[in-house]
């Protein structure tokens, strides 16, 4: 008889602490040798390609609080870190009020990946490709993370440090993703630029938001993050800068998308080229803001 | 490696099992259960031949671990049919020709049993972007979007 194993993970143990206190303990006190998990979307992953080899897996999804979705007009929207996407992309408050959000969730490998991918996931995950960190990051979002010191917030700009790199220290974990109130009037969209139409990682991931904005001297906010295009998710602060003192013209949409183009320090890799990436950074940037000049003003 | 006494239910049964941390569902399903209609194609959550129900919700089998299904409900592609009727869905893809290998065909069917119930009548595109994690690599998707066309539209004319 011929057998014939499935490729499997290697061995580790399975942790599921009880409370918060305890996973934060937990994983101080084994360092690099624990890793947290919740769909474990990523995790699993690059355990089986071996880049991963943790001898303990801590399950922090059924810790309190972590599958709470709620909203505010005031405080905004807190997204528990175990809230799946696909939980994301069907509330109610998040179509209302953050359709960016949903719009970049839906943009994630398969429906039955997001059963189980979520948003802080993504974000601990740190890729560079990671597609909800952009709308996150357009939308002002903090970390609410707890560790052996207690819980504290962080803000999401300045999280990250490089592939898979974050500000995370021993026993931190990331317990929900805040997002203030939208801005108000804004209006955003998210491209991806995939090999295939959909389900593929992006070659460029880009999300733009725009806003009606009185401190802005051209009376508009814009923000434009890209994905897959630098070692972190990006946020090109020239081009924002830019659209934020001149007024919103094809002109400057292309002024702009050219900013954008000089910011971006992607890599070539199985994907793409780096040449095509910043080429298409360009055009994308371009064609995003006119979508979202024209959504806002419908 | 740690050992775990896991209780669930699969297609309607309980089962009580020992597991030990690193098997995932996929593998406690077709190695344990004997549960063979899971497929196993990628192992990295991408082609979908091991998708199964977790309490509803379509997962890919070789992306859980058998320890997190303590009091979970898994529904596999065995589980689709009741009372030695199939599920419209099977009769459909029979009738419509959406089988030729058949490797994909288990995944398939419990991502579009998961479609049509949260979407009793999806559009053709809805139908394309339920089963973007479902791979097949023999007929091309025409009949097999077909027959979940016509399970559905069936199941609209028996309500």
């Amino acid at each position: 008889m011929v057998t014939i194993p499935h490729p499997t993970l290697p061995e580790f143990d399975y942790i599921r602490p009880k409370t918060l206190a305890e996973a934060s303990y937990f994983l101080a006190e084994h360092g690099p040798e624990a890793r947290a998990f919740s769909g474990g979307t990523d995790v699993f992953v690059r355990m089986r390609d071996g880049a991963l080899p943790p001898k303990f897996l801590v399950d922090v999804k059924n810790l309190d609080g972590m599958r709470d979705l709620r909203f505010d007009p005031l405080s905004g929207l807190i997204i528990g870190a175990a809230v799946s996407m696909n939980a994301v992309i069907s509330a109610p408050e998040v179509q209302a009020h953050y359709p960016l959000l949903a719009e970049a969730c839906r943009s994630v490998a398969s429906y039955q990946l997001r059963t189980r991918a979520t948003i802080a996931g993504n974000i601990c995950n740190a890729s560079p490709a990671g597609d909800s960190i952009g709308a996150c990051l357009a939308l002002d979002a903090s970390l609410c993370i707890h560790g052996t010191a207690g819980a504290r917030r962080e803000t999401l700009a300045g999280f990250f440090l490089g592939p898979g790199k974050t500000r995370l220290q021993p026993g931190d974990i990331v317990t929900a993703v805040c997002l203030p109130p939208p801005p108000p009037g804004c209006a955003g969209v998210y491209l991806k630029l995939g090999r295939n139409r959909l389900s593929d990682l992006s070659i460029v991931g880009l999300a733009a938001l725009g806003s009606p904005n009185s401190d802005c001297p051209s009376g508009y906010r814009f923000r434009i993050v890209l994905a897959s295009v630098a070692p972190v998710p990006l946020v090109a602060g020239r081009a924002e800068a830019y659209l934020a003192e001149h007024p919103a013209t094809p002109d400057a949409f292309r002024q702009a998308a050219q900013l954008a183009y000089e910011e971006c320090a992607p890599i070539d890799d199985v994907r793409s080229s780096a040449r095509y990436r910043k080429l298409m950074v360009r055009n994308l940037t371009e064609s995003a803001l006119s979508q979202v000049w024209q959504a806002l003003h419908p | 490696m740690a050992m775990h006494t896991i209780n669930l239910t699969v297609n309607g049964s309980r089962e009580s099992l020992v597991v030990p941390s690193n098997m995932t569902l996929m593998r406690m399903l077709r190695e344990t259960l004997a549960l063979t209609g899971t497929k196993n194609g990628c192992s990295a959550g991408e082609c979908g031949a091991c998708t199964v129900l977790f309490n509803g919700e379509p997962v890919n089998s070789c992306m859980v671990l058998a320890v997190e299904c303590d009091e979970a409900e898994i529904v596999t592609v065995e589980g689709l049919a009741h009372d030695q009727q199939l599920d419209p869905l099977q009769d459909a893809i029979i009738q419509a020709g959406g089988v030729q290998c058949g490797f994909c065909t288990p995944g398939i069917l419990i991502s579009a049993r998961a479609l049509l119930n949260r979407n009793p009548n999806p559009s053709e595109e809805e139908i394309k972007e339920a089963l973007v994690g479902n791979l097949c690599r023999c007929t091309g998707y025409v009949r097999i979007i077909k027959s979940i066309q016509e399970a559905a539209r069936m199941a609209a004319a028996a309500s």
